[in-house]
């Protein structure tokens, strides 16, 4: 490395945006329509699903048949690059807590991988302290948001029904396709135990359109992004367009370092280091928009110390990094005799679930305060590695053409017993909301500890209350009922309080959020309900980091919706001046 | 319907068309050659890696781990956990030794445990008929994987072999369904675009099972039935 030197860029921008998943594409996608000159910057490389996806590859075509690595921690051929693990970027937790960081560093996040549960938050979930005294309302409802789920099922594409509940509202949907069988077998179970279930909501396209994107070819491979755009992934839905429109410089590989202020402390700007050169960069603009996912915009804000801003940026309140939750998760596999044997045909189907179960109880005569949505799994699904491992344990636990097998063995019955069991797996997944609270959060790690840019890492400190672990056993006892009444036979192992019924590390679902909450009161947030700063009018957090709560939802839609109400309020703001 | 074919007829949005084709195309090239061990060389060219995995690839040793002899019994035991019978070929007709050999590299964690199962199949054979394990018998060999291959009534002094196999019997199994081959004997026959239009009608009638009018109503509806696989 020669002289170190910091590189300034003449161009000033109206807007520099620091991460391009759902809540960046969306700022990008908006402000360039508009006119705007954006900055796009992104720590991680360029990806276009249509170039970069591993779709329709076979196992074979990997050498390792599809297996994770901590390059791909969801399989070989997953969308994400990078995830739990990135050599030279580490984290660190407090002592006796618990924490997953999931980061994709590419072009569309985590966008490109994610399982398309585009779920909208319903009036409850914006108002939970004022239903249980607990956690904070947003200072929005949803009256405020639903215009623009309207504009984002429109515009992206979403597929669902309409079913009149009262807290999942209903939307513009796209035909659902049609339930498989193990579907149809989880539905009859389930709604005979009074236990809804209903067509899944997921941002992918039985239908085409617009020109720009093909429809779903029905191919189970969203999480490896869709050659054909079929789906939402925020590169091809967002971003791809925002280039088109000419207003949008992109600047990939590019690591924010902090975001630089004025003297009124204003933002004016983001300090970056480019990965490829290991030089140091600023870029220059009229508004800060930032969206690198919730804890990297948490990071990003509480390294930007200056003094007008001693402790952090918009960070008078101390806020910043608090209230940090992510969706609960527990699961529960099993295998369902019934489907023994049985007949084959392709049901690949869309990327995910055709059906699933919102929410359907009252939480006041149950002891926990939030609810949960289940996720179901199972099929004829294409082998990858791992494939029949552990095949031992599932023989011991059913009877095999009508008897007890010595599990184990080897030959022509054990190729008889792979092809007997196909098909025959299932699986449940609860997604519940976690209540927010001021103790679990992020921080700068007070070590000193930096990342091999220099930048002072995140130290984290999250831990489960009784909430999360009750409405888990929950999650659990109805797993068993819905498994039961099927005649399925649980195969996962058995939870208990000791293992706090299964309940997944906080960050693990990856539908973290509330670093830098909004509110009416800056005293107790970081934002307006704008998504603009208190404390810095000019600066705007549109990811995960804005919400006040997560509601029993994934969170992406509402993401999506919060960024594109924010990027038209700075559009407006910007041509009255006031920013 | 061939894949192009049907690849063609299902992309009328044409966006991106081109790239799927394409993939399409290597794919059904790759399958004809030995798909075991991807080269370096491709993989550094292939679009769908990140400069990273490339780097790592090109870091793993181009030695194999397993020596000639290793080699030699995990391919025995291969064709024992996976003979050729009347639906399917073997596990090393489906290349099944060569994963292997590929997945300790790429796993490092499964080397010692199968590096080690492997000394101790071979000492137990010494023992009992003075040989190693891939020089016995059929008879000789099937004795002995019958003492290991079922964990529940196995003695406690051949836990360690029991441990061996299972990992053994996972491996087989994993590489060999995640081949051509396998996919055929499973009657695996997804990963292709194709219209979903529901569970069969025959499959929906075997197990008492109906659409309801409301789903047949709201969900996408294609002219053609799901067909089912020919068998």
């Amino acid at each position: 490395m020669g002289t170190l030197q910091i590189k300034k860029s003449a161009k000033k921008y109206d807007a520099i945006i620091v991460g391009s998943g759902a809540g960046g594409g969306m700022a990008a996608y908006v402000l360039s329509q508009a006119g705007l000159k954006v900055a796009l910057v992104e720590a991680g490389p360029m990806f276009d699903p249509a170039v970069n996806s591993a779709q329709l590859k076979n196992p074979w075509e990997s050498p390792r048949r599809g297996a994770s690595t901590k390059f791909r921690p969801f399989g070989d051929f997953d969308g994400a690059w990078h995830g739990w693990e990135i050599e030279g970027e580490p984290y660190t937790k407090s002592e006796g807590t618990r924490w997953d960081w999931f980061r994709p560093r590419m072009i569309g996040g985590r966008t490109n991988h994610w399982g398309r549960i585009s779920l909208r938050f319903g009036p409850k979930d914006f108002k939970r302290k004022s239903y249980d005294g607990l956690g904070d309302d947003w200072p929005i409802g949803y009256e405020d948001v639903k215009p623009y789920y309207d504009k984002i099922d429109k515009l992206i594409g979403v597929f669902g029904t309409n079913e009149g509940l009262p807290n999942d509202p209903d939307g513009i949907f796209l035909p659902p396709p049609k339930p498989r069988l193990h579907e149809l077998f989880i539905k009859k179970s389930a709604t005979g135990i009074g236990i809804p279930v209903i067509p899944s909501r997921l941002s992918i396209l039985t239908k085409q359109i617009n020109k720009d994107r093909g429809a779903c070819f029905f191919c189970s491979q969203c999480g490896r992004s869709c050659k054909v755009y079929g789906d939402f992934s925020s590169s091809s839905v967002l971003v791809k367009p925002a280039l088109a429109t000419g207003n949008v410089d992109l600047f990939t590989n590019a690591m924010a370092r902090e975001v630089l202020t004025d003297k009124e402390g204003l933002a004016t700007g983001v300090s970056y280091i480019d990965k490829t050169d290991l030089q140091e960069y600023q870029v220059y603009g009229r508004t800060v928009v930032l969206a690198g996912s919730t804890c990297e915009t948490a990071r990003l804000l509480l390294n930007s110390k200056s003094q007008r801003h001693p402790n952090g940026l918009i960070n008078s309140s101390d806020v910043v990094g608090k209230y940090l939750h992510d969706s609960t998760g527990a699961g529960m596999s099993g295998i369902v005799p019934a489907l023994f044997d049985r007949k084959r045909y392709n049901e690949d189907g869309v990327g995910g679930l055709h059906v699933y179960t919102p929410w359907w109880l009252d939480n006041k005569k149950l002891d926990f305060p939030r609810g949960y949505h289940i996720e179901y799994g199972g099929g004829m699904h294409m082998p990858s590695y791992g494939f029949s491992w552990g095949i031992e344990k599932n023989q011991e636990k059913v009877l095999i053409r009508g008897e007890h097998k010595e599990p184990g063995g080897y030959g022509k019955s054990l190729k008889e017993d792979v092809r007997y069991l196909f098909g025959a797996g299932i699986g449940m997944a609860g997604r519940g909301e976690a209540v927010p609270r001021i103790d679990n959060y992020c921080q700068i790690d007070p070590d000193g500890v930096v990342d091999k840019y220099g930048i002072p890492v995140l130290r984290f400190n999250v831990k489960h209350s009784d909430y999360e672990i009750n409405q888990a056993k929950h999650m659990n006892e109805t797993f068993k009922e819905i498994m039961h009444n099927m005649g399925a036979i649980v195969t996962s192992k058995e939870n208990s309080k000791d293992n706090l019924w299964g309940l997944d590390n906080p960050g693990n679902v990856i539908h973290e959020a509330g670093t830098a909450r909004m509110g009416n009161d800056p005293k107790t947030s970081a934002l307006n309900k704008f998504n603009q700063g208190h404390d810095c009018k000019n600066l705007f957090c549109v990811d995960g980091s804005a919400f006040v709560s997560q509601g029993d939802k994934n969170i992406t839609w509402t993401i999506l919706a919060l960024s594109m109400r924010a990027s038209e309020y700075i559009v407006d703001e910007m041509k009255k001046n006031n920013i | 319907m061939d894949r192009r074919k049907s690849i063609k007829a299902l992309l009328v949005g044409g966006v991106a068309g081109g790239a799927l084709l394409e993939a399409c195309n290597t794919a059904d090239k790759k399958t004809e050659a030995n798909a075991a061990a991807a080269e370096t060389s491709a993989y550094a060219n292939d679009v769908t890696r990140m400069q990273e995995e490339k780097d790592y690839m090109k870091g793993l040793s181009p030695a194999n781990f397993f020596t000639p002899d290793e080699l030699a019994t995990i391919t025995v035991l291969g064709d024992i956990i996976i003979p050729r019978d009347e639906v399917s070929g073997s596990a090393s007709d489906a290349k099944v030794a060569e994963f292997i050999e590929f997945i300790v590299k790429d796993k490092p964690e499964h080397q010692t445990p199968l590096r080690g199962g492997l000394r101790w199949l071979d000492l137990h054979s010494l023992e009992k008929f003075e040989k190693p394990f891939k020089d016995l018998t059929e008879k000789q060999q099937l004795e002995i994987v019958d003492s290991i291959a079922y964990p529940k009534k196995a003695k406690p002094e051949d836990k360690q072999g029991v441990t061996f196999f299972t990992l053994m019997r996972n491996l087989t199994l994993t590489g060999f369904y995640t081949t051509e081959i396998g996919f055929k004997d499973l009657g695996y026959v997804g990963n292709r675009p194709n219209q979903w239009n529901g569970v069969p009608d025959e499959v929906l009638k075997q197990y008492n099972l109906a659409y309801t009018d409301k789903e047949l109503k709201e969900c996408i509806s294609f002219d053609t039935p799901t067909p089912l696989a020919k068998t």
